[in-house]
C-alpha cells in the first residue's frame, strides 16, 4: 500500500474527486465484465448509472468497493489510490455500498446488524466489552434504525423481516459512521410505490456532502434522485450527461426503448 | 454446512447483561448449580471424576470447536489436537515418569506456558485454514490434527513416540491436592463454569456478533469495513485457550498423555459431542459431552446384560449418534426446541 503523508492526503481531501477511475478493466476468465472505464465523480455528486443487465454496472461497483479487485487500471478515492487496498481499507476511508440482493446478517437482529455497521467503521472491532445502556455507538445504530423507520422490529431476527424491512436496513448499514460517499445497487428493487415514495425521501434528504452513485432500473426513482447520469453498455461507458440531456438522447433511446419504437 | 444450524443470540435479550438476568430467564440453572455444586456430598469419586469430570473436560474442547462453529461458521477438527498439545507440554515442563523429557518446572511456570503455547499452535492452525470454507475447513484441520498425532507417534527425543508420557502429576498448590477427587472435581467445575459463561459473554460483545456477522455473510462484513481474516484468526485463538485449559485438566485427569489422546477418533469424537448436544447454544456441548461419557462408560455393561459381545459398545455410541443427528439437525438442543414449541402449541389451544 502506497502511504500518503498526512500532509499529502490533507491537500488531497481539499481538492480531489471523490471517485476517480482511469482505464479499469475486469475480466472473468475470457469474459471483459468491465473495458477501459474512466469515470470521474466529484465530491458530494449525485450520479445515476444506467444500462441493461449485463452492462457491467454491478461489477462497476465491485472493483470500486474492491470486492472483486479490478484486472487492470487505477481507483482513487478522495485523492488516494486505493486500487489495491481490500475491501475494509476503503469502507473504513469513508466509501459505503448496498447490494442488489440484500446481504444481511439473518441471524442477528435488525440492531445487532447497524450496530455491526456502526462498529465496523469505528474502533474496537475486537472489543470483549459488551455494549452499555448508553453506549455512543449503540445510540447512533438506534438512530439509524429510526431512520429507516425499522424501530418497531428492532430487537426482531432479520430473517423475519419482510422483503422492504429488508431493503431499508439494507441502506441503514450503508449510512453507518460517517460516509463520504455510497454505492446503492438497485435499492428500490422490489419495493412497493409507498416504499419507493419512502427511499426518495431517505436519498434525496442525506446530508448535501455525501456523493452517491445509484443503479435503478425505476427512471422514475433514478433521476428524481440525481443530478448527472452515466450510461454504460457491453461492459464500457457510452455516455454521459445530465438526466434530461440523456432522456432526450437518440442514441439512448434506441439502446434502452429498442430500436423503432423510439 | 447444513448440519451446524446458526448459534442464535437471544433476539429478545435483556438490556445489558448479567447473570441474574440469565438464572432468571432459565430457573433450571439454579438447580443444574445446586446440583453440581453438592455432588461431592453423595456421588462417589468414580461418578465425580470419570462421569462428570470427564465430561465437563471434553465439554470445554467441544464448547471451543461450538464457538467456531456455532458463532463462526468454521467447523475445526483441530480442537482436540490443540488440548492435546497442551497436554504434552504440561508434561514435558512438569514432571512424569520419562525424567530424561520431563523438566520438573513448577507448575506456575508450566502450566502457563503449556497454554500459551497450545494458543500458538493452534492460532496458528487457524491462520492456515481460514481462506477456506465449509468441507474444505474440516479437511485441512483434520490433516493437521493428522499431522500432530503422526509427529507425536514418530518422534522420540520431545514426544516420547508410542508410549508417550506417564504419572504426570496434578500439582499440590496453595495447599491443596489437586490429585485428590473432590478438589480435582471442583477445579474441572470451576474452569467449565467459567469457560461456559465467558463464551455466553462473549457472544454478545462487538467481537462475537462480528464474528456471527462473518458466519451470515463474510463479504458484507468486509463491505462495513472489517477485516474478515483477522476476526477469523481471533477467533481460534480465543477457541484455542478454551481446548487449552481443558487440555491441562485433561492430561491430569488421566495422568498421563500419549499419541492416541490427540488421535483421529478422540478428534471426530469431539464432532461428534458437539453435533449431538447441538451447535446453537453453549450449553449443547455439555449436554453431549455427558451423553457420550455415559454411553461410552456404560455401553460395554449395557450390552453384555443383554447377552451381546460388549466389544460392540461402539455400535451402540454410533447408532445413538445417527437416531439423534436423523430426528434433529441441532441435537439435543433442537429436540428439546421443539418440544418446548409444541408444549406452547398445547397450552395455547387448551
Amino acid at each position: 500500500m502506497a502511504a500518503l503523508s498526512v500532509a499529502e492526503r490533507l491537500s488531497a481531501v481539499g481538492t480531489a474527486n471523490a471517485l476517480e477511475l482511469r482505464g479499469v478493466t475486469r475480466l472473468f476468465g475470457a469474459l471483459a465484465a468491465l473495458t477501459d472505464v474512466t469515470l470521474t465523480v466529484r465530491p458530494g455528486e449525485r450520479r445515476a448509472v444506467l444500462g441493461s443487465n449485463g452492462a457491467g454496472k454491478t461489477t462497476l461497483f465491485n472493483c470500486i468497493t474492491g470486492d472483486f479487485p479490478s484486472t487492470s487500471g487505477t481507483i482513487r478515492f478522495f485523492g488516494e489510490d486505493v486500487t489495491h487496498f481490500p475491501p475494509h481499507e476503503r469502507i473504513r476511508r469513508g466509501l459505503r455500498r448496498t447490494y442488489q440482493i440484500s446481504a444481511l446478517f439473518t441471524g442477528l437482529s435488525v440492531i445487532d446488524n447497524v450496530y455491526l455497521a456502526c462498529r465496523g467503521v469505528s474502533r474496537g472491532r475486537f472489543s470483549l466489552i459488551r455494549p452499555s445502556r448508553n453506549d455512543a455507538l449503540m445510540n447512533s445504530a438506534e438512530n439509524l434504525v429510526q431512520a429507516v423507520h425499522l424501530t418497531a422490529v428492532k430487537d426482531q431476527l432479520v430473517a423475519e423481516l419482510s422483503h422492504g424491512q429488508q431493503r431499508q436496513l439494507e441502506i441503514a448499514l450503508a449510512l453507518a459512521g460517517a460516509p463520504r460517499f455510497i454505492l446503492f445497487d438497485e435499492p428500490a428493487a422490489g419495493l412497493s410505490p409507498t416504499e419507493r415514495a419512502e427511499l426518495i425521501v431517505i436519498l434525496t434528504s442525506l446530508p448535501p456532502h455525501i456523493g452517491y452513485i445509484v443503479i435503478e432500473h425505476d427512471m422514475d426513482v433514478a433521476l428524481r434522485v440525481v443530478e448527472s447520469v452515466t450510461m454504460m453498455h457491453n461492459g464500457r461507458i457510452f455516455k454521459e450527461g445530465r438526466p434530461e440531456e440523456i432522456e432526450s438522447d437518440p442514441e439512448v433511446q434506441e439502446l434502452y426503448l429498442g430500436g423503432g419504437h423510439g | 454446512m447444513a448440519m451446524v444450524e446458526a448459534a442464535r443470540t437471544d433476539a429478545t435479550r435483556p438490556e445489558g447483561w448479567s447473570l441474574a438476568a440469565t438464572f432468571q430467564a432459565h430457573p433450571a440453572l439454579w438447580l443444574l448449580a445446586a446440583f453440581m455444586l453438592v455432588l461431592p456430598a453423595f456421588a462417589s469419586n468414580f461418578v465425580l471424576i470419570e462421569i462428570f469430570g470427564w465430561a465437563m473436560i471434553l465439554g470445554m474442547i467441544a464448547l471451543s470447536l461450538m464457538f467456531l462453529a456455532g458463532y463462526g461458521g468454521m467447523v475445526s477438527l483441530v480442537q482436540m489436537t490443540v488440548a492435546g498439545c497442551a497436554g504434552y507440554m504440561v508434561a514435558i515442563f512438569g514432571t512424569s515418569v520419562m525424567t530424561d523429557i520431563s523438566l520438573g518446572w513448577p507448575w506456575w511456570v508450566g502450566v502457563p506456558l503449556a497454554i500459551v503455547i497450545a494458543v500458538i499452535f493452534g492460532t496458528l492452525s487457524g491462520v492456515l485454514s481460514v481462506r477456506t470454507e465449509g468441507i474444505y475447513t474440516i479437511m485441512i484441520t483434520l490433516a493437521i490434527a493428522s499431522a500432530f498425532y503422526y509427529f507425536t507417534l514418530q518422534n522420540y527425543t520431545i514426544f516420547n513416540g508410542f508410549s508417550g508420557f506417564n504419572a504426570v502429576r496434578t500439582p499440590v498448590a496453595f495447599g491443596v491436592d489437586w490429585r485428590s477427587p473432590v478438589p480435582f472435581y471442583y477445579l474441572i467445575l470451576f474452569w467449565a463454569v467459567l469457560a461456559y459463561l465467558v463464551v455466553v459473554y462473549v457472544s454478545r460483545t462487538p467481537f462475537g456478533l462480528a464474528l456471527q456477522g462473518t458466519r451470515d455473510n463474510a463479504r458484507r462484513m468486509a463491505a462495513l469495513g472489517f477485516n474478515v481474516t483477522a476476526h477469523r484468526v481471533a477467533a481460534y485463538a480465543f477457541a484455542a485457550l478454551i481446548a487449552a485449559i481443558a487440555g491441562v485438566l485433561l492430561v491430569w485427569h488421566g495422568g498421563q498423555i500419549s499419541p492416541g489422546t490427540a488421535g483421529v477418533g478422540p478428534v471426530i469424537d469431539i464432532l461428534i459431542i458437539a453435533v449431538v448436544g447441538g451447535m446453537s447454544r453453549p450449553i449443547g456441548a455439555f449436554i453431549g459431552a455427558i451423553i457420550y461419557v455415559i454411553l461410552r462408560t456404560f455401553a460395554l455393561d449395557a450390552l453384555v446384560a443383554v447377552g451381546l459381545d460388549g466389544k460392540r459398545f461402539q455400535l451402540l455410541i454410533g447408532l445413538g449418534f445417527l437416531l439423534i443427528v436423523l430426528f434433529s439437525p441441532d441435537g439435543i438442543l433442537g429436540l428439546w426446541a421443539r418440544w418446548r414449541a409444541r408444549q406452547r402449541n398445547n397450552d395455547r389451544r387448551a
